[in-house]
């Protein structure tokens, strides 16, 4: 039941996007189409979940036993880079199918503000390890479901006449506020 | 005078909020009010103005590969040596500013500048260049957080201007009023830019 809370909750009512303002950066610059948005967002899953149990690792095994918590950030988004660089190499080798699929989004991942987001979030929630995979992997759906979303509203905004100032970026911004406002339907739901 | 158009530079012709468009998850996540814009784009400032001096200084002894990894750690860094004196100095910031703090390490618009500038350019222009952006990054959120503040409700840096049970527009402090007016701000940028 925890867990169905969790997921929930993650998911609908405190969307990563549209709530808690974390990756921001891929939500708008990737959501163009809503094939290249299912990529990223498969990226996003695969990574936050990986992400995640290794920054947990990190913080309960060295951080915490050295009593160097403040090393956290520092930590962390190494950890996150060097990963997502392994990620990268471990996946052309094996899996080049997939490695096609989400290979050009993987570098874009280490500076998305919501993987480290995660990681941190995850520590300040206190979760345990099977709650924290839980966790990051409900984030990344949520981010995945707003950004296809998203996305589906962008590619009919082509097609729309916009006025000239609004054009682009505030109308995507405009969207996404609206699109937020609907999620915000989902509060009082857990 | 090339300093001063370093300076110059980051707060309106090449705004990193309004104009570039980067750092979007601080601008649109704290700016519920005046004085979080302010605090969170002050603590930005402040690391982007060290590591542009840092990168800058260190741009011929950093190896070209690992350029990245190595910006990244200077970052972190300093942003550490934020979070602990906002903790330590302005405790009840520090707590509404929250996650934000740690994730200025990811904060395009500074690993940006490091790339872009400062490990292109000596460590006076890259200063003027963190500050120039710095400002220009605390202008921006800082106006934000005015309009969201004034409409939402009804005040600016906290001093109420509108009668005690006024019904203000309570939209523009939650979630989807960062994304409207952050929409409607950039909009009203473009029709500036264009006018001129």
């Amino acid at each position: 039941m925890e867990y169905i809370i969790i997921i929930i909750s993650a998911v609908l009512v405190n969307n990563i996007v549209l709530s808690q303002f974390l990756g921001i950066c891929p939500f708008l610059g990737v959501s163009n189409k809503i094939s290249t948005s299912l990529g990223m967002g498969g990226a996003v899953i695969f990574v936050m979940a990986l992400a995640t149990i290794v920054t947990y690792l990190i913080q309960k095994l060295l951080l915490v036993p050295l009593h160097i918590e403040y090393m956290q950030t520092v930590s962390f988004i190494l950890v996150i880079a060097a990963l997502v660089q392994l990620v990268e190499i471990v996946l052309k080798k094996t899996a080049p199918a997939l490695y096609q699929a989400l290979g050009i989004f993987l570098p874009l991942i280490t500076t998305n503000c919501a993987v480290l987001g995660v990681a941190i979030l995850t520590i300040q929630k206190d979760y345990n390890l099977l709650e924290s995979v839980v966790f990051a992997i409900a984030n990344a759906v949520g981010f995945t479901l707003a950004l296809v979303i998203f996305a589906g509203l962008r590619e009919h905004l082509d097609l729309v006449l916009v006025p000239k100032g609004m054009r682009g970026i505030p109308i995507a911004l405009v969207t996404a506020g609206l699109l937020s406002l609907a999620f915000m339907g989902f509060a009082g739901l857990v | 005078m090339s300093y001063f158009k370093d300076f110059k530079r980051g707060i309106l012709k090449e705004n990193p909020v309004f104009v570039m468009l980067l750092g979007m998850c601080p601008t649109l996540g704290v700016t519920t009010g005046a004085e979080n814009g302010l605090g969170m784009g002050l603590a930005t400032a402040f690391v982007l103005v060290l590591s542009n001096i840092f990168v800058s200084l260190m741009k011929n002894i950093i190896p070209d590969k690992v350029r990245i990894p190595a910006f990244i750690v200077i970052i972190a860094s300093f942003v550490t040596m934020v979070d602990l004196l906002m903790s330590a100095y302005l405790p009840a910031l520090h707590a509404k500013l929250g996650i934000f703090i740690p994730l200025i390490v990811v904060n395009c618009v500074i690993l940006g500048r490091a790339e872009g500038f400062a490990s292109k350019n000596n460590p006076l222009s890259s200063m003027m260049d963190g500050i120039g952006m710095g400002l220009g990054f605390t202008l921006a959120l800082t106006l934000l957080g005015s309009v969201r503040e004034l409409l939402g409700s009804g005040a600016i840096f906290s001093h109420s201007l509108v009668a005690e049970n006024a019904r203000t527009m309570l939209l523009f402090i939650m979630p989807p009023g960062a994304f409207l007016a952050l929409g409607f701000l950039i909009a009203a940028v473009n029709r500036l830019k264009g006018a001129k």
